[in-house]
């Protein structure tokens, strides 16, 4: 129960201090979800009315799951709290635009039971119950989860401006068109090498003013909640404007991506390395995840060292995993990692208080 | 110039308008007074006085015991009625001297010469509070001559004059330092001859221009500005905390445990020393004091002059009463001060100011687990991590709680301030005082 009582005068009475801030945890569950409003509206745009009906099925499986678990076990039902509604929320954005509903659904219990409830309920989940969602997806339904993307078929420039694409298979066309830009990256040489096209030509498309414009925008292969920059921008900026979030992580986060991709793009490969920077932060999940999957309260370190520390460590790992790891991308997996490595931050970057020595 | 301040603290809304232009006021002279011998910190004072003796005002009803202890004085004169338990507001059961007024008042309203304090030396003016049993008036009610009187073997080289105010609602220093500027300058020279030193900084939040300017003409027009600086302090709580004060204007850390002795600073509070001021020139003990009365209910919310001993609903009262149901009754500010549990309580020599809050402004919250948002690492002045320490208290880990510092916390209450769990922190990390003290 509460710390304060009535007395019978009805004063009450409880120790300092006696004013709140008027910042709850319902507030600030809701504010977030609010701030996804915009990359939603624009999904719904680019993608179509599915991607309604996938956000919807999320959000109100995962509040469902919380509250029959609660109801179950004889537990405060606080399924309203914002919390399940947000991890729904985050789960849908991280998904493709055609993902089958009833997958998303299990998603959505999975998140909820197995990576926030099982752990002890709100506060005490090591991982993102979000990204645990989608790792449990990827991991069961692999195809569904990476082919089910939107086809832009004018926006999609792979067809028209790389030379000698006309004589590809259909099939080669097919794969090629519907993947994300990071997918193309990523397989693409192998797939073009019978081809005849060099590498430096398919970095020419990627890294093409065109391309940048798409990923700013939106109008690109990849998970709803993902692809455009611009619309996760001004989420995170109401954010940080509400003092949900601080710069710590998304800054050490991204920072740490831009500067191993300069030294790769420098010295290893391309020779074209601001655009491939540029291509780097704006395609996949980078933005989504600085701002709103590494950023959880919960699974994210406490103190401001420890933030900066755990955003560099997403951003190598990420990098390491776009560059030369077997998946396309990284990032999700390595807010996970980071995830497993919060309590150890924690612990290693404690405040020196004040009037003691360093401890 | 710019002030590095001390790291974390937070912003809470002020709520000082509703009394910050009121000039003092002084309120009728109660017809009861119930003067409790504990009003500081240390031993109660022992009591002089027996029932139906006749005391004057100002007369001394209570000897300090011992060497961290003051003596308490009537507030009025008049007759003692009771000498027996009270609820104070340090305690359930505080023994409390009862005064009804009666006969004439000795020193109210008289001209009284004043003494010429620089012919004195320093343990004639010493003595001269240790007398008048003044106290610290920002809230701890610390014994001042105790404070002024250091071991021999600690060198003072500063005198650091608190007149930040942080705590919301509060303005009686603020109208103190604009009412008094003279009073407060020549209080500091007093404090300065009895430490033997001469350099004094006081510290006054940006949020009280008036205050600055006023102190700030008090020192060109004497022209101390030899010995005395003045530091306009940024807005944050608890900007007025001893050691976020002395690190803001000195940069001098007071080690874990340690008091501002041990970095060669004695803090006292503007009120402090204008209360000194007066014993010193007219031998006047500390019988009443300036306060701030305030609140969205209270009907004439302002800075008020009232006797010691004066109960809270005497005071609201001559404010013009209540306009709404109180829910709660604090002695101090919002952030440290005292919440009462009825309004009988009287005023005391550390009562900064009487606070009532409203049945919609008090919200009895039911907390939540942590979700480690971090907000509290962030505010803590003192660079704790509330968020454990209030972890392992609630699940009875003291043995992980000690590893914490929980005696490094100030009680500054800015940790469960910002909580959006609404969890009471500052309570955990008291509970956890509180234990290891008794175990010790």
């Amino acid at each position: 129960m509460a710390d304060e009582k009535r007395l019978q005068e009805d004063l009450v009475l409880s120790n300092a201090p006696h004013i709140r801030s008027k910042d709850s945890v319902r507030k600030v569950m809701w504010l977030v979800v609010i701030s996804l409003l915009p990359v939603t509206i624009n999904s719904i745009y680019l993608f179509g009315y599915q991607v309604l009906l996938i956000i919807g099925a999320a959000v109100v499986t995962a509040v469902a799951a919380e509250a029959a678990y609660q109801f179950l076990l004889k537990r405060k039902v606080t399924a309203l709290d914002g919390s399940a509604a947000l991890t729904g929320l985050l789960l849908a954005m991280n998904v493709p635009p055609h993902a089958p509903v009833w997958m998303v659904v299990l998603g959505s219990v999975f998140a909820i039971i197995i990576a926030k409830q099982l752990f002890g309920g709100i506060g005490f989940n090591i991982f993102n119950p979000a990204l645990a969602g989608r790792a449990f997806l990827m991991a069961s339904w692999p195809v569904e989860m990476t082919t089910t993307w939107h086809p832009f078929s004018s926006g999609n420039v792979l067809s028209s401006s790389l030379p000698g694409v006309q004589s590809l298979s259909q099939e080669a066309v097919d794969t090629i068109t519907s993947a994300t830009p990071l997918g193309v990256l990523k397989d693409g040489p192998g797939l073009l090498k019978d081809l005849a096209v060099a590498p430096g030509q398919l970095y020419e498309f990627l890294f093409s003013g065109e391309m940048l414009k798409s990923l700013f925008m939106g109008n690109i292969g990849g998970c709803i909640g993902e692809t455009s920059a611009l619309f996760i921008l001004i989420g995170a900026a109401f954010l940080l404007y509400k003092r949900i979030i601080t710069w710590h992580i998304p800054v050490s986060y991204i920072g740490t991506v831009v500067v191993i991709m300069l030294m790769y793009y420098l010295f290893i490969d391309s020779d074209m390395p601001y655009r491939a920077i540029l291509f780097h932060l704006l395609s996949g999940g980078l933005m989504l995840g600085a701002f709103y999957m590494a950023t959880d309260m919960v699974t994210s370190p406490v103190t401001a060292r420890g933030m900066i520390i755990f955003g560099a460590g997403c951003g190598i790992i990420t990098s390491v995993i776009r560059l030369w790891g077997g998946y396309p991308e990284g990032v999700s997996y390595s807010i996970l990692l980071m995830n497993a490595a919060v309590p150890l931050i924690d612990r290693l970057t404690k405040p020196r208080v004040f009037g003691t020595e360093k401890n | 110039m710019l002030l590095k301040t001390f790291k974390g603290g937070i912003h809470p809304s002020g709520n000082k308008n509703l009394s910050r232009d009121k000039p003092f006021v002084n309120l009728s002279i109660p017809h009861r007074c119930y003067i409790p011998l504990q009003q500081h910190i240390g031993k109660p004072a022992v009591p002089m006085v027996e029932v139906d003796d006749i005391v004057e005002e100002g007369q001394m009803i209570g000897r300090a015991d011992g060497f961290i202890s003051a003596n308490v004085h009537a507030s009025i004169p008049g007759r003692v009625v009771e000498i027996t338990d009270y609820p104070t507001v340090y305690s359930e059961h505080g023994q409390c001297v009862v005064v009804e007024a009666e006969g004439s008042f000795s020193s109210s309203g008289k001209n009284v010469e004043p003494r010429n304090w620089e012919e004195l030396s320093s343990d004639e003016l010493m003595n001269l509070v240790h007398e008048a049993g003044i106290t610290g008036m920002g809230g701890a009610a610390f014994p001042t001559a105790v404070k002024l009187s250091p071991p021999e073997h600690r060198e003072i080289d500063t005198f650091v004059v608190n007149g930040a105010e942080c705590e919301p609602y509060l303005t009686v220093d603020d109208m103190l330092m604009q009412t008094y500027p003279d009073e407060i300058i020549e209080g500091i020279r007093i404090t300065l001859k009895i430490l033997k030193i001469n350099k004094a900084a006081i510290g006054i939040e940006k949020n009280k221009p008036e205050a600055i300017k006023a102190i700030s003409k008090a020192i060109e027009n004497g022209n101390f500005n030899e010995t005395i600086e003045l530091h306009p302090l940024p807005v944050k709580y608890p900007q007025g905390a001893e050691k976020q004060l002395i690190y803001t204007i000195l940069k001098r850390e007071v080690p874990s445990g340690e008091l501002p002795l041990d970095v060669g600073v004695v803090v006292n509070n503007v009120g402090t020393i204008f209360a000194m001021r007066e014993a010193v020139l007219f031998g006047k003990p500390l019988i009443e004091r300036y306060l701030t009365v305030t609140g969205s209910i209270v009907k004439n919310p302002g800075n008020y002059k009232v006797r010691i001993g004066a109960r809270i609903t005497d005071i609201i009262e001559e404010c013009g009463g209540l306009t709404g149901k109180p829910a709660k009754v604090i002695m101090g500010g919002p952030m440290c001060g005292l919440a009462l549990n009825h309004m009988e309580t009287s005023v005391v020599k550390g009562t900064s100011g009487v606070l009532i809050l409203g049945q919609d402004e008090v919200a009895i919250h039911d907390y939540s687990p942590c979700i480690r948002c971090g907000r509290c690492v962030a505010a803590c002045p003192m660079q704790l991590m509330p968020n454990e320490l209030g972890n392992a208290v609630e699940k009875q880990r003291y043995d992980i709680a000690e590893t914490l510092h929980p005696f490094d916390c100030i009680m500054c209450g800015s940790c469960t301030y910002v909580c959006p769990s609404k969890r009471p922190l500052s309570h955990f990390i008291k509970l956890a005082q509180v234990t290891f003290s008794a175990k010790r």
